[in-house]
């Protein structure tokens, strides 16, 4: 947030080409030295946190309320909604890690829109898989029976008996989840699948600081050090919520 | 019986992977044939790709007949080089095997000891040190922790070739690239799971009995706790199926999570959906084998021995 906010107030110029200043080292002008086009690495860094944040942010509300709403159904009603629902995430889980965010990135074609649709259509599966689990134990719970027994209908149940209880949890893992789609983010467009130039992105800068690491290897530490110092804070925050909010950490 | 149950989802699952692998193609926005060659592309090789990919036919055909290519081992053919798709993973495979593997023998070379010292030391500050590397160094990613090793051994140090596969040593630094994030994984694993089991009462009894430390630990401990490990092992399989393709591309390695990239830059989507395909069902292979090799070894028929 820090960096968003700096990004905002410096009002910088990451797409500004310098040719006198390309790849050229730390000094008073470039903070932490210029690109291989001459674009200021620091703008460019703090530019490309807002973008990745925006595409966590979007990509996180969305995976979790199609995540939550499959779970929900399928923890509910039971049976066999329960079984082809299930049987459909086991299908998107075959598919090891962001395997299939790349497949999905590479027939829609890069750009930012797409990134997301790839991100968005792999993502649910973790919180269909959280939410499922939680409902069927929560659906047996006293209280739902008794507002079933009521004559509650079945979106009220869901709604104000089981969603309420689900919330805590669903807030750790969205958390951890922002950071693992800013990484799927990163490393799709270290692949050139994601977000394409002139928009900065981190992925994007690391595949460049590699094909200019003989000529300029400051490039690739400066935003290896940065990636480094962005995920260790993040899962820092990650655990940090974990143990104020989640019960499950005692095992 | 919980086998056959397994065998059965496993093969819906595989069903369920085809369906995704063949739709892939269809979710090209506009017109694939487009897309792939180009606008330059003349009105007859259109037509000519369009009838090879068999585009022209109702969907439900076109997934016949690539089902029934697929029993015979045929992915169809590269775009661009026309080479058959077989032929070319059948060349890039092996590296990615090679790869994979030298990447798992590293992470449990490191891994293990690494977690049996932290869990010997448990609470002590060598156990804090071990905990807290292995925890951050597991959530760095391959494309981070790859470029690193090649900016320190290859570039600084200069005892390693940057890339390519000419020299013996390349591929030292993508296993290792692999094998770090691996092993961190693993070390927390080997440490949790042999604390679990040092409290035992058995574990008691053993050192009772006057057995060498060394001797309760390995003979005894290490026993029960490498069950866990080998699921972990066959889990991690997977990310190290796709971190294959992260770390290929930066090292250009040519295995086939790097025949993967290339297609996707040329636009070769049948190469591109036959890639996808293979490393997803070694996925699979290596989970249900897993999972089989799990429920066969069953830890009180070992201490019986």
């Amino acid at each position: 947030m820090v960096a968003v906010l700096a990004g905002r107030l410096l009002q910088l110029s990451p797409n500004q080409i310098d040719l006198n200043a390309i790849l050229s080292l730390p000094n008073a002008h470039y903070l932490l030295g210029a690109d291989d086009l001459g674009r200021s690495i620091l703008a460019r860094l703090l530019r490309g946190v807002e973008v990745s944040f925006t595409v966590a942010i979007v990509v996180t509300l969305v995976t979790m309320t199609i995540g939550v709403f499959v779970g929900l159904i399928a923890g509910f009603f039971g049976g066999k909604v329960d079984r082809l629902l299930m049987q459909i995430t086991d299908i998107f889980l075959a598919f090891p890690g962001i395997l299939l965010a790349i497949a999905f990135a590479a027939v829609l074609g890069p750009g930012l829109v797409n990134l997301m649709i790839a991100l968005c259509i792999t993502g649910w599966v973790s919180y269909a898989r959280l939410t499922r689990g939680q409902t069927l134990s929560l659906r047996n719970r006293q209280h739902v029976q008794a507002a079933e027994s009521l004559g509650a209908s079945v979106p009220r149940l869901i709604i104000k008996h089981i969603l309420p209880l689900l919330a805590s949890i669903l807030v750790v893992e969205a958390t951890y989840s922002l950071a693992s789609v800013m990484i799927a983010e990163a490393s799709l467009s270290f692949l050139g699948l994601g977000i394409q130039s002139p928009n900065a992105s981190w992925g994007a800068m690391l595949r460049d600081g590699v094909r200019y690491m003989l000529v300029a290897p400051h490039y690739v530490l400066i935003v290896g050090l940065s990636l480094m110092s962005l995920i260790l804070a993040i899962n820092l925050g990650g655990d940090y919520l974990r143990d104020k909010f989640d019960v499950r950490t005692e095992k | 019986m919980n086998i056959f149950k397994r065998i059965a989802s496993f093969c819906t699952v595989i069903f369920g992977v085809l369906i995704l692998t063949f739709l892939l193609i269809h979710l090209v926005p506009g017109d694939p044939v487009e897309v792939m060659l180009g606008e330059s592309a003349s009105t007859a090789d259109r037509v000519q790709l369009r009838e090879d990919l068999g585009l022209n036919q109702p969907l439900i055909r076109q997934f016949g007949n690539y089902l029934s290519k697929l029993s015979a081992a045929d992915f169809g053919q590269s775009i661009h080089t026309k080479t058959p798709i077989i032929e070319l993973i059948k060349s890039r495979y092996p590296a990615t095997l090679k790869l994979a593997f030298l990447s798992l023998i590293i992470g449990l070379s490191i891994g293990i000891p690494l977690g049996i010292y932290a869990a010997l030391k448990a609470g002590k500050w060598q156990d804090l040190i071990v905990t807290l590397v292995s925890v951050r160094l597991s959530a760095m990613p391959a494309f981070w922790l790859g470029p690193m090793l090649m900016l320190i051994f290859a570039v600084w140090l200069g005892w390693l070739p940057v890339s390519g596969m000419e020299s013996n040593t390349s591929i030292v630094l993508p296993a290792l690239t692999l094998g770090f994030g691996l092993s961190a994984i693993l070390t927390r694993m080997t440490r949790t799971s042999l604390l679990e089991v040092l409290n035992d009462d058995y574990i008691r009894t053993a050192r009772a009995k006057g057995l060498t430390e060394p001797n309760v630990i390995i003979r005894h401990a290490l026993r029960a706790a490498l069950l866990p490990i080998i699921t972990i092992v066959g889990l991690q399989m997977g990310s190290l199926l796709a971190g294959t393709v992260i770390t290929e591309t930066i090292f250009s390695w040519d295995g086939i999570g790097r025949l993967l990239v290339e297609s996707i830059e040329k636009r070769d989507y049948p190469v591109t959906q036959a890639c996808v395909l293979v490393v997803a069902l070694s996925y699979v292979l290596v989970n249900l084998f897993t999972d089989i090799l799990y429920r066969f070894a069953d830890p009180r028929v070992k201490f019986a021995s």
